[in-house]
């Protein structure tokens, strides 16, 4: 038997993210060039500086970061990786800002799938695209198996505050319309229902969306809106009880008015979730004056994001920093801030 | 959404009400047993619906907050053991022991999953066959059945590494237990529905023969419980001291026959603790003889453990009915969901959260 000696070559084509892909080095380089370049690129990312130099139009800048840890990574209506643009646009949207250049930083877990990091950054690139938002500047670092859950995400944006805009928590007043672009509940459900141990045969999908198309055509029309806030985490009960302390006023919904998807709803009856502490993805809580309401809600229902809007209910003078529903029965209770984690009842 | 909505109907809820509000001729004290009905009372602020002369006092049938806190200070030593996976149902996790929850044992490592069925614990155990397999097997007779389900596999498999920690209670010793307390003021029951879909009805008999009061068994939607009470009151007023089912789409008068059976088969009538109650004889289930191999106390060797409540709480008489949470000087002081100074602060169904959540200082 012969034995032919081979010099041994490292292996450049992996299938799975190895730790040397973060170290800088000659597959540092592959990464890029395979899974990143051919999707996301522009004139300032292409430079391959180490910051992008950038030209922003005259105005106040608005500045947000967010860290994206969604487990599954890719669930029915998005992936991690829309997630983190879309909620990183929406947060610097809601402020009145045009969302321009974002910023995004991949803690990957060595032996992820390359094939799967790059569906990941395909639906990145395609969520800045719709968002008309340039990915101008990145990072990548790889930790070892069991330091983190697959993929985390970090996203910062700049954006320009539209001039004669001033939205702010702390704006609104007895008086105000409360305004809820859509359905309640259905991103937190669709990732609840999509986990491992629950076998749901559900056909929730997540809300993700970027919001700044309607919101820029919402204060086109009424510039003077008090307050926009995307209810994500802790749900729209936390959204509502932030603008009710912030602004030091009561907040009174309408249990018939608000809007919940029937699977939703199922979802909710039977893990024992309230549909208003489950998080949205894509919509928006509003505050204007009573007698702006309709033109906003007319534009809202224009676009397929504010297709169900609908006035929820409305600012008052009383009990300051509550929100209390009055329920299809007639009676009232609070609305409070969900405590921590969501637990699904024992019977 | 079907079988939700009907019963959620606001107009028949004012039929409902208007018919109690005509049926009422004098005052009445009535309990409803399960937490799972306080909380829903709460939630649709039926209790401000009703007329002045129905008072609704809320009963001890809140798992999470009887399980004692014994039962709580061993599945925290048994889920910090390196070798275990303890598992349990969500809202178990967050009752406070002495000095931690099991969120706490997580946080420094323990391995601690939320299921929704113990019966994928024994799934866990098969695909982890070096690992102790742990569930906290708490709960009334509605968890009983699949817990004894998840004990008898295991046997019937030859699973060794699965084990439960029971702390299983049943409804009727407790209304004895609060009917023979001398301050007692319930003149009426409203029944778990869900624990009467497991064990029938028939057994509430002798209770409203002894003690003449009426027993009607009643689900957990508005219209539900509104016509448990409209029930409860016809009877009261008629002097009846009988029971009659008002879950009629989910209860009958024998049960879940198999599901008794598998109750019976792998456990058997015990004393047990409640926490803020106290011992009550008879009052719970334990594994019988054949299976104590899956008695996760003697397993971990814990049954010694002992521990004393604070002496601010008074969920004793919360449960009992004696007293309504915001009648309690620490409610909403120095006990909250965030600081929780006993359980029935802490579950969604215990009355003090149920009370913190929708009403507190509220004036309505």
């Amino acid at each position: 038997m012969t034995i032919t000696s081979l010099c041994p070559t490292p292996i450049m084509l992996h299938e799975t993210v190895q730790m040397a892909h973060g170290a800088g080095g000659r597959l540092s380089q592959t990464l890029m060039q395979r899974v990143f370049m051919p999707h996301i690129h522009n004139s300032y990312l292409d430079l391959l500086d180490d910051q992008a130099k950038l030209d922003l139009p005259s105005g106040m800048v608005a500045f947000t970061t967010d860290s994206y840890v969604v487990s599954p990574i890719f669930f029915p209506g998005g992936t991690i990786g829309e997630l983190a643009v879309n909620g990183t646009v929406n947060d610097l949207a809601v402020g009145g800002a045009r969302p321009l250049y974002l910023s995004a930083g991949f803690i990957i877990e060595e032996g992820f799938s390359l094939v799967e990091l790059e569906t990941i950054v395909i639906s990145m690139a395609e969520a800045a695209r719709k968002a008309g938002v340039m990915i101008v500047t990145g990072d990548t670092k790889v930790v070892g198996k069991g330091q983190c859950d697959k993929l985390f995400i970090n996203t910062s944006g700049i954006g320009v505050i539209r001039e004669g805009v001033n939205l702010s928590c702390r704006n609104l007043a007895p008086g105000d319309s409360i305004i809820l672009s859509g359905t309640v509940g259905d991103h937190g459900m669709a990732i609840m229902t999509s986990r491992e141990g629950l076998s749901f045969q559900s056909r929730i999908t997540s809300d993700c969306a970027a919001l700044n198309g309607i919101i820029e055509a919402m204060l086109d029309v009424v510039p003077a809106i008090h307050a926009m806030r995307d209810p994500t985490r802790g749900g729209v009960a936390a959204t509502l009880n932030e603008l009710a302390v912030s602004s030091s006023v009561g907040i009174e919904i309408n249990e018939m008015t608000l809007p919940v998807k029937a699977d939703v709803r199922g979802a909710c009856e039977l893990l024992g979730v309230d549909p208003l502490h489950v998080a949205n993805e894509g919509k928006l809580v509003v505050a204007v004056a009573a007698a702006d309401a309709e033109r906003v809600l007319e534009v809202m229902r224009s676009f397929a994001e504010g297709r169900d809007a609908v006035i929820i209910g409305s600012v008052v003078d009383l009990h300051p920093g509550m929100v209390v529903m009055r329920t299809a029965f007639g009676s009232q209770r609070i609305i409070d801030l969900p405590l921590g984690e969501q637990l699904p009842r024992i019977c | 959404m079907k079988y939700i909505d009907e019963y959620r109907d606001p107009k028949l809820a004012r039929t409902l009400l208007d018919e109690i509000r005509r049926t009422a001729t004098r005052h009445w004290t009535i309990m409803e047993i399960c937490g799972g009905q306080t909380h829903s009372i709460m939630r649709n602020g039926i209790d401000q619906l009703l007329p002045d002369t129905i008072e609704l006092v809320h009963g001890p049938g809140c798992p999470v907050c009887v399980t004692p806190l014994e039962s709580i200070e061993r599945a925290l030593l048994i889920a910090a053991r390196k070798e275990v996976i303890f598992t349990s149902f969500g809202d178990m996790l967050r009752v406070p022991g002495s000095s931690k929850d099991l969120f706490m044992v997580r946080s420094e490592g323990g391995d601690v999953r939320i299921l929704f069925s113990p019966l994928d614990a024994l799934q866990i155990a098969r695909d982890n066959p070096s690992k102790e397999v742990v569930f906290f097997a708490v709960g009334f007779e509605t968890t009983a059945p699949a817990n004894a389900m998840a004990v008898w596999q295991a046997a019937r498999e030859g699973i060794e590494n699965f084990s439960v920690l029971v702390s299983q209670v049943m409804v009727p010793p407790a209304m004895r237990a609060i009917l023979s307390s001398p301050g007692n003021r319930v003149q009426g029951f409203l029944a778990a529905g869900h624990v009467c879909a497991v064990m029938g009805y028939e057994e509430y008999e002798p209770v409203a023969r002894e003690f003449h009061v009426p027993i009607v068994p009643t689900g957990f939607e508005p219209v539900d419980l509104l016509a448990g009470i409209l029930k409860t009151v016809e009877l009261l007023e008629e002097g009846r001291a009988e029971v009659v089912n008002r879950y009629g789409r989910v209860v009958s008068r024998e049960g879940n026959r198999v599901a008794q059976e598998i109750i019976g088969n792998v456990f058997e009538v015990t004393d047990r603790q409640w926490r803020g109650i106290g011992l009550i004889p008879a009052s719970g289930l334990a594994l019988r003889e054949a299976y104590l191999r899956y008695d996760a106390e003697k397993k971990f060797n814990v049954s010694h453990i002992c521990a004393s409540e604070s002496p601010l709480c008074m969920s004793g008489s919360i449960l009992q009915g004696t007293l309504k949470p915001d009648g309690c000087p620490a409610f909403a002081r120095e006990c909250t969901p965030e600081h929780p100074l006993g359980a029935t602060m802490v579950s969604s169904e215990g009355a003090c959260a149920a009370y913190y959540n929708y009403h507190r200082n509220f004036a309505l």
